[in-house]
């Protein structure tokens, strides 16, 4: 066991915690808060792999965009603190059978994965190839992609108008 | 660089490793803190034709020392109905987002934490670690003016991260890079090679960036003085409407840690203008090491350039706050969505024009 070992597993703990809290907390508000820490490990993940560029993407998508996004949403909807989350068990059959479908195909997919074990030896800079594949070999998803954004962008402005 | 050195020190990898986290902690940010809240007390005083701080050991130097001891005595209080896991953990997330950006930030050509390829990018992305921290402490506080001051904060560090971005963006387009020592290590000695003045190659392209690397500059400057929550931007924690923000229910250590996570935003982003527009740590008229011919000298006169430079702009912004008044909330969005983001995105533009020539 070296020192990544130890890293990947405070961070895969750190993820998995704060993602168990996420699902169980009864606070909207401290359910967003830990999605932070959740996001942050993640990340940590990324950068093991030696995906920089993803990792930081990562982080500036989703802890700087997304979870502050999601934070203002809950904050500013009015006494959305004071709703009391509804826990309780109805229609067990048919959950259970979706359930065990879906981890099913989980499960299925960890075992079949075809997993990197090693540490990545040695590292480099991901950006440049990133940004070669994307403007030329997948130029048109790549553009797609900004259109479809740009489409959420503008109706979201619509509705807000109205 | 750094690392090695204390590697081939210690020959651990913990030992070396932890000693170069901590290292712009305990060598920069606590002393250059210190300082700097005397300094802005000092300009604050004269700006005012007052002495400021005079009790204190000669002229006040010692007047922050007395107050660190004073907050290290001061009780912690936490409220009945503050939210306590979350109240604590806020100013630890907020000094640890402004802290990372300490990782890449190249002081010299040897004292450098990591050298990565993403620099610049990394520094933003771990500013939003911040911007949780804040609405964090605002929410956790469940005080109606820290809550206030939180949601401000993170609204205005959310849209003046834009124009700071298109700036940014329009330089890593010009010199094709985003590690901030390669940034650095572009603009060599002599300050008529820094960026602000359109980079190291002598021909056409130079003379025509600089009119739009100094409004590139300008914008940055502006923008990132509203993303630490300086005066004019200063709404958050506008002392006349809400106390003083987010950090109104923290007393003690913990309100420490709000102050030292500002003063080290405010090095942080002083220290990033300085890598993009201004050299880094080149120095502006050549180095006495060369001339002298002692090589060791060079990485000791870089660190001096390079916190010179830093604590300029930081002096620049307490300026502005005792000159300027402060902004409302429509006029701060105005600024930055309706004027900086335009002409940002127009500069970027031109900038990627005469890039091509």
């Amino acid at each position: 066991m070296n020192y990544y070992d130890i890293i990947f597993y405070l961070f895969a703990a750190v993820t998995l915690l704060s993602a168990l809290m996420v699902v169980t907390n009864r606070n909207i508000v401290h359910s967003a808060f830990y999605l932070l820490f959740t996001f942050f490990g993640v990340a940590g993940l990324y950068v093991l792999l030696a995906a920089d560029f993803i990792a930081i993407v990562q982080l500036i998508v989703y802890v700087g965009g997304i979870l502050i996004l999601l934070l203002f949403g809950v904050m500013l909807t009015n006494k959305i603190t004071n709703v009391e989350i509804k826990t309780g068990t109805i229609n067990l059959v048919p959950a259970v059978i979706g359930i065990g479908l879906f981890a099913g195909a989980l499960l299925a997919s960890v075992i079949n994965a075809p997993w990197k074990i090693n540490i990545a030896e040695k590292t480099f800079p991901t950006t440049k190839i990133l940004g070669t594949l994307l403007i030329q070999e997948y130029l048109l998803i790549f553009e797609l992609l900004g259109i479809i954004l740009l489409i959420a962008l503008i109706g979201a402005a619509s509705i807000a108008r109205k | 660089m750094i690392y090695d050195f204390f590697y081939n020190l210690t020959g651990s990898v913990i030992i070396s490793g932890t000693v170069v986290a901590l290292l712009p902690l305990f060598a920069f940010i606590l002393p250059f803190a210190l300082f700097a809240v005397l300094l802005e007390r000092k300009v604050a005083g004269h700006m005012q034709d007052r002495l400021g701080p005079m009790r204190v050991g000669y002229h006040g130097i010692l007047q922050t020392v007395a107050d660190i001891i004073k907050l290290i005595q001061k009780e912690d209080i936490i409220a009945k109905d503050n939210d306590k896991l979350f109240f604590n953990i806020a100013p630890v997330l907020t000094f640890a987002g402004s802290y990372a950006a300490f990782a890449v930030i190249p002081f010299s050509s040897i004292f450098l934490g990591a050298d990565i390829d993403l620099g610049i990018f990394y520094v933003i992305a771990v500013t939003g670690l911040v911007v949780a921290g804040i609405l964090m402490a605002g929410w956790a506080s469940n005080n109606k003016y820290s809550l206030l001051g939180a949601m401000r904060s993170a609204a205005q560090i959310v849209s003046y991260e834009i124009p700071t971005i298109l700036i940014v963006l329009s330089i890593v387009m010009l010199t094709g890079t985003m590690s901030l020592y390669d940034l650095s290590e572009n603009q060599t000695a002599y300050f008529w090679n820094w960026n602000i003045f359109g980079g190291p190659n002598l021909d056409i392209q130079k003379f025509l960036l600089i009119p739009f690397m100094l409004i590139g500059f300008i914008i940055i400057y502006i923008s990132t003085l509203a993303e630490v929550n300086r005066t004019p931007f200063d709404i958050p924690e506008a002392e006349s409407e809400l106390v003083s923000g987010y950090h109104t229910e923290y007393s003690g250590m913990k309100f420490a840690m709000f102050f030292l996570a500002e003063y080290a935003n405010m090095f942080a982003v002083s220290a990033i203008l300085v890598i993009l527009f201004f050299g880094g740590y080149q120095s502006p008229l050549g180095y006495l090491g060369n001339t002298l011919n002692i090589p060791w000298l060079i990485p000791i006169e870089q660190f001096f350039w390079f916190i010179f430079k830093g604590i300029f702009f930081v002096f620049v912004q307490m300026w502005l706050r005792w000159t300027l008044p402060r902004l409302r909330v429509d006029q701060l969005m105005t600024a930055s969505w309706k004027y900086l983001i335009p002409i940002a995105f127009v500069n970027l533009l031109i900038i990627g024009v005469i890039s091509l020539i």
